[in-house]
């Protein structure tokens, strides 16, 4: 494996490596020490064209983390305003010397491009309404930890499926490791095609709950609000938000998943963000492992 | 063409040596306090928990045991035709101050060692660290030498040993592997 494009590319024994590699780092991360030599003299480069406050910084501590050097490349302070084309900026972060590229942009397919003009390993760190692997790798590590195992799980993805490139990674993710997946949300977020992924599709959020293990909620890219999916905010929080009285329906011992940042009051109620069932600040914390346990396998593997 | 191997330990005889060097590590420590064994991961972990097993037969007391795996810490991981495998990291007791004795099975370049005392110096900070293996092969790269040493095995670079160690000792031997 020398890019991480997305979770499509991966086979099942790949992914459970990478969870168990994780597992190290999260030792790792536990000690006083929490750092390694690993990456030593290697160089990260985070190159994000959208914004992004967490991802960057869950791989910019995990590059740290493994001793290598990390550059941030972002769109406001580069060149790509002045109209540099997207393979000439990647070209010249080549130039400067980089061994891993971690890419985030607001189309689907520029980390696949650029896996083709760069000697070094491209990691998508979510590509438009594609694929978001590390996220889906960091959630199965969290399930993980928590369940024990996949088979059987019954997992139910909660919100915009559609635009969702966090839901999508997680379905193939789940799916690969033999978890049971259900889309659950408005018939104008969750289209019935997705049930070719082999997944069940709910537009009954009670129903869609029911017994589940896991429920993943998704944020409500509130950006996209009046483009007509939902009508207003109140209603989307009556019909599709996630209360105490709604997680009493899953599993007594459901853990409630979160990528962030959270809506409070739209797609989550409060109460339940901060309950002992929310699992959402400790994905915070594997997201460095995982991704530790990314960049590595990369390296690893020339 | 198989390559030709060769058994150079039947199992009365490992278990004969194991049990000399754990009376060498307990009578150089003086005791066994203070003492910890950390088994370097994968082919060190069984011999750290035999030594100790030795150990508490002929002192009557329980010796901590830890396994270390340095795949984190290798100068070549990029450089392996084989990808090192991460395995459990277990050491559920406190280094600092403590004498940790580093079990691994072969002794042969110097490099896991370097490795290993990496990762341990991370852990804590130890009052000493000694080295016991079962096999050393020769072939040294660094400035490292094992205070315990089962048996010395004059070795060329081209052949291989291979020591199994495992719940059962009358299937443990130690092979050498030679050609391919």
């Amino acid at each position: 494996m020398r890019h991480l494009l997305g979770i499509r590319d991966l086979k099942r024994e790949e992914i459970e490596e990478i969870l168990e590699t994780a597992e190290g780092f999260a030792d790792v991360l536990k000690r006083d020490i929490k750092k390694v030599p690993t990456l030593r003299g290697k160089t990260v480069v985070n190159l994000f064209f959208e914004p992004s406050t967490r991802t960057r910084t869950s791989f910019e501590l995990a590059a740290k983390r493994l001793s290598a050097d990390v550059i941030n490349f972002s769109v406001p302070t580069s060149a790509v305003v002045k109209g540099e084309s997207l393979i000439d900026t990647a070209m010249t972060i080549q130039a400067l010397g980089a061994d891993f590229v971690v890419v985030r942009h607001s189309c689907s397919g520029v980390p696949h491009l650029l896996s083709r003009h760069l000697r070094a390993s491209v990691i998508n760190a979510g590509d438009g309404i594609n694929e978001h692997p590390t996220q889906a790798l960091l959630d199965a590590f969290t399930i993980k930890r928590h369940k024990g195992g996949f088979k059987g799980l019954k997992v139910a993805i909660v919100g915009d499926i559609l635009h969702s490139r966090v839901a999508k990674s997680n379905i193939r993710c789940l799916k690969t490791l033999g978890a049971e997946v259900r889309l659950v949300g408005p018939p104008t977020l969750v289209p019935e095609g997705f049930r070719e992924e082999g997944v069940e599709v709910y537009w009954d959020m009670d129903e869609g709950l029911r017994g589940v293990d896991v429920i993943m909620m998704l944020r409500i890219q509130l950006e996209r609000q009046d483009r007509g999916f939902f009508p207003s905010k109140n209603e989307y929080f009556r019909l599709w938000g996630l209360t105490p009285e709604r997680l009493s329906l899953a599993a007594r011992d459901a853990i409630v998943m979160h990528p962030g940042p959270m809506n409070r009051g739209i797609e989550i109620d409060t109460d339940v963000a901060d309950s002992e069932r929310s699992v959402i600040l400790e994905q915070v914390t594997n997201g460095i492992a995982t991704r530790m346990a990314v960049l590595y396998t990369l390296a690893v593997n020339p | 063409m198989e390559g030709i191997e060769k058994v150079l330990m039947q199992s009365d005889e490992i278990e004969r040596t194991l049990r000399r060097m754990a009376h060498q590590i307990v009578e150089y420590n003086r005791g066994v306090e203070e003492l910890c064994l950390v088994g370097i991961q994968q082919g060190g972990v069984a011999i750290a928990q035999r030594l100790a097993e030795y150990i508490k037969r002929t002192e009557g007391r329980d010796v901590p045991v830890g396994s270390l795996d340095i795949a984190f810490y290798r100068d070549d991981i990029t450089k392996r035709p084989q990808p090192p495998k991460v395995r459990k990291t277990d050491i559920p007791f406190d280094i600092e101050d403590k004498v940790v004795v580093l079990v691994d099975d072969v002794l042969y370049t110097g490099r896991s060692i370097r490795a290993a005392m990496d990762a341990l110096m991370d852990m804590g900070r130890p009052a000493r660290i000694q080295l016991a293996v079962l096999v050393d092969r020769g072939h040294r790269e660094l400035p490292i030498r094992a205070d315990f040493v089962g048996r010395e095995i004059p070795t060329s670079r081209l052949e291989h040993i291979e020591v199994s160690i495992g719940d059962k000792p009358s299937h443990d031997r130690v092979v050498l592997k030679t050609g391919r």
